[in-house]
């Protein structure tokens, strides 16, 4: 077993260096290539999709056997940290991700090796169909119907809201209730839907940080036996496995947007002069500055912790270190995006200067799968992350 | 990347954590865990047990005693240290004098001195701050004015931590009033506590405790010999001395230790129908504090990885100024937290000394609820001293952030 390291790999280094590459390429001027892209039918350039692919980058979690690269978590890192620095809007979070993570965590042998060539090769989105109107940060909290059709497969039936790339996604994953009340933990089925399926109504929309979303409806939509995934009724620990990941994956893009804007404010106070001086002279603002300092190399390290635990097989120690990153990126990433704004003045309000977007975007992050507020709820539900010391130790 | 340890790391970490538990008086670490006050004896007890064992001095220089380890096992013997609640040898003659005197020491100083600082032999304590010069240290005035082979200093030093027990001084003095920067006329002087004309004052705290001192100095005949590195070059022995602190700052296992007390504590302390613990506002606080040392955790590591790939002494990862800034906010919040759980129970005053107000006969309050509003009180000092929090941002903006 090699010691303890905290360096990447020279494969993953490489990656690294490929990603980078790839995304400021693509992104040269982050607000006016993002521009141009939401004018795209799915909000992003499928041309640039296809690249993607071609660098191998939809393929990294997926086993060999499915046709993936068979990567980890720190290889998912590289990725969403690169994602954050350029804020892409490609819909890697959606469909290798969510869906991804949802059809390796819960699909069959069979289901994984029909659909991840095509994940692969950029040929086929996905989008995870699980947030509901009122189900808020519960992943249990399920009211979409999927009733037996008398032959094996099911039948649909409800509203699904803010479904991530909801709008072009070619296929859905459903989170749909099989059994039990709504907010019960046993009974949740998960189904891979056709995006254009009779009965599935979409109203896709742009979202706050510039990506798009969808409400979709499901009305007497038929899901035959190839269309089930895993275990009838078993499907919250694959939901929750899945978000674990998407968590350690938003903390490495927080963390990638946190970066940027640390330096870009940084170099606004050095260059910005007012009362003819760099206003960076102020020693308030320099202070101001190490506090965003502090939390981004706090966050950094959280997101060493989150990207190891992220592939921990116990789902409880897993789903603690998850709450600890999420609230750590959450808190520091609302921080730094205000302070960013504040620092900047005027121009940190303005559409058309990028601090706004990655300040959107990093709201946008702390608001998904569970606040700061909701994770700290639940780590301190859990007991937290030490131990109790014993009686007169 | 891989956080695991090697079967090597970890067989070492168990020989520590064995030392420690079973070489270590319960009695004394029961003191630190519960947050009471340490005797000298106490000190120099935990000290020498480390001492006999070679495990002192192990960031020292090898021919002076030093244990050569890796960065792993620094961190290790420091968080399992802190974890168990054994005092740290003493830091005056550990992480302070000794390796200045190793960096700036003559053969014949390093000779004498080295082996008694590292069997804790002679205590030593610290001679910086005074009055007129807190942040501001290279303002000082202790004047050390040269007579034939001694100087004579005249002057004074406050917060001076366990002077009371110190055999020994190290001390900043100006021996160039006139020199062109204000840190160019300072010298470093080792003084014998025991020289006629030096006496010290107890500054009693809000804690109640005589931690830390004014001492004075009334025509102090110092020999020439005991000068540590040129005259007038004091300021880089304090540089090195302030510098040479690094991750151990944070001192992570402390807060983690206490975390765990918490914990313990809260369990026990009715709230409401249940435990204090039970209590979502409070059990989020702690969560709070957990998520924080977590990153705190991670970020010492990130240190540590990046020093053994430099190797020790290279470019320090930037990440490494803020260790003093989160660590102590964490020290002072797990402080708070304890005597948060302790309420009411806070509030007796008990002291040891018949003549103090707030000397009580017999017991007084629940034994483990005492300790908790003395070391809250006493913790707001982890901020101020090596450099307030304030002063810390000014040296990361200038340093790190390149203002």
């Amino acid at each position: 077993m090699p010691p303890m390291d905290l360096e990447l790999t020279d494969e993953q280094r490489l990656l690294k260096d490929s990603v980078d590459g790839l995304l400021a390429r693509r992104y040269p001027d982050v607000v006016k290539t993002r521009v141009e892209m939401m004018k795209e039918p799915g909000g992003y350039s499928a041309a640039g999709w296809k690249e993607w692919a071609d660098q191998g980058l939809l393929a990294i979690p997926f086993s060999e056997d499915d046709g993936g690269l068979d990567q980890g978590s720190v290889e998912m890192m590289i990725v969403g940290e690169a994602i954050g620095r350029t804020l892409a809007l490609e819909p890697y979070l959606a469909t290798v991700v969510l869906g991804g993570g949802a059809l390796r965590h819960a699909g069959s042998a069979a289901q994984r090796q029909a659909l991840v060539p095509a994940i692969a090769d950029g040929s086929l989105t996905l989008a995870l169909a699980h947030q509901e109107k009122q189900s808020r940060f519960d992943l249990f909290d399920v009211g979409v119907t999927a009733k037996p059709d008398g032959a094996g497969g099911f039948v649909i039936e409800g509203e699904k809201m803010v479904v991530l790339n909801g709008d072009s996604a070619d296929k859905l994953i459903v989170s749909a209730r099989v059994s039990g009340d709504r907010r019960a933990k046993d009974g949740i089925g998960l189904f891979l839907v056709d995006g254009k399926a009779a009965g599935v109504s979409r109203r896709g929309y742009p979202t706050q940080d510039g990506r798009r979303a969808a409400d979709i409806s499901f009305s007497s939509v038929k899901v035959g036996k190839d269309g089930i995934l895993g275990e009838s009724g078993q499907g919250l620990a694959a939901l929750e496995r899945t978000v674990d990941e998407a968590i350690a994956f938003l903390a490495a893009e927080a963390v990638g947007a946190m970066d940027v804007l640390h330096e870009t404010t940084l170099d606004y106070l050095k260059t910005r002069k007012q009362f003819g001086v760099a206003i960076g002279s102020f020693q308030v603002l320099q202070h101001r500055s190490v506090d965003m300092f502090t939390a981004l190399e706090q966050s950094k390290s959280i997101l060493i912790y989150g990207t190891m635990m992220a592939g921990e097989d116990d789902a409880l120690g897993r789903r603690k270190a998850m709450h600890a990153v999420k609230v750590q990126v959450g808190k520091a990433g609302r921080h730094i995006g205000q302070d960013a704004v504040q620092l900047h003045g005027g121009i940190g309000m303005t559409a058309e200067y990028k601090v706004s977007h990655y300040f959107k975007r990093l709201t946008m992050i702390d608001l998904a799968f569970g606040n700061a507020d909701h994770h700290l709820r639940e780590l301190a539900r859990l007991g937290g992350l030490i131990e109790a010391s014993k009686p007169a130790a | 990347m891989d956080l695991r340890f090697s079967p090597e790391e970890l067989a070492f970490r168990d020989e520590v954590r064995t030392f420690f538990r079973t070489e270590v008086p319960l009695s004394i670490r029961r003191k630190v865990i519960e947050g009471r006050e340490l005797t000298r004896e106490d000190i120099v007890t935990s000290h020498k047990t480390l001492y006999k064992r070679g495990w002192a001095t192990p960031g020292w220089a090898k021919e002076w005693g030093g244990t050569g380890w890796s960065p792993i096992q620094f961190y290790m013997f420091g968080e399992e240290m802190q974890l168990n609640g054994v005092p740290a040898p003493v830091g005056f003659n550990v992480t302070m004098h000794g390796p200045v005197l190793i960096q700036f020491g003559t053969e014949a100083q390093k000779k004498h001195h080295l082996p008694r600082i590292a069997a804790c032999d002679d205590f030593w304590c610290q001679g910086f701050s005074e009055p007129g010069s807190g942040s501001d240290l290279a303002s000082l005035k202790t004047t050390a004015v040269r007579q034939g082979d001694h100087y004579i200093v005249n002057g004074q030093k406050i917060w001076t931590t366990l002077a009371q027990y110190a055999d020994w001084i190290f001390c900043l003095v100006r021996t160039d009033p006139n020199a062109p920067k204000k840190q160019l006329g300072i010298s470093y002087l080792m003084i014998d506590m025991k020289t006629p004309g030096i006496s010290h004052r107890p500054i009693v705290t809000m804690d109640g405790t005589r931690e830390i001192n004014e001492v004075f100095f009334d025509n102090v005949k110092v020999p020439v010999e005991n000068l540590v590195g040129e005259e007038g070059k004091g300021w880089d022995c304090a540089k090195y001395l302030l510098g040479n602190e690094r991750t151990g700052i944070a001192r992570v296992g402390t807060s983690k230790m206490r975390v765990a007390r918490i914990k313990e504590l809260a369990r026990i302390v009715p709230s409401g129908a249940g435990s204090l613990m039970d209590d979502p506002q409070f059990a989020e606080k702690v969560a709070m504090v957990e998520v924080e040392l977590k990153a705190l955790e991670m970020t010492q590591l990130r240190i540590i990885s990046d020093d053994r790939k430099s190797g020790r002494g290279g470019k320090p990862n930037p990440a490494s100024s803020i260790l003093k800034i989160k660590g102590s906010e964490l020290q002072q919040a797990t402080t708070e937290l304890l005597m948060e759980i302790a309420g009411p129970l806070a509030l007796p005053y008990v002291r040891q000394d018949a003549d103090e107000p707030g000397h009580n006969e017999g017991e007084v309050g629940v034994d483990w609820a005492l300790p908790t509003a003395p070391q809250y009180f006493n913790n707001r000092k982890v901020s101020i001293y090596g450099g307030t929090n304030e002063i810390q941002h000014n040296i990361i903006a200038k340093a790190v952030l390149g203002f």
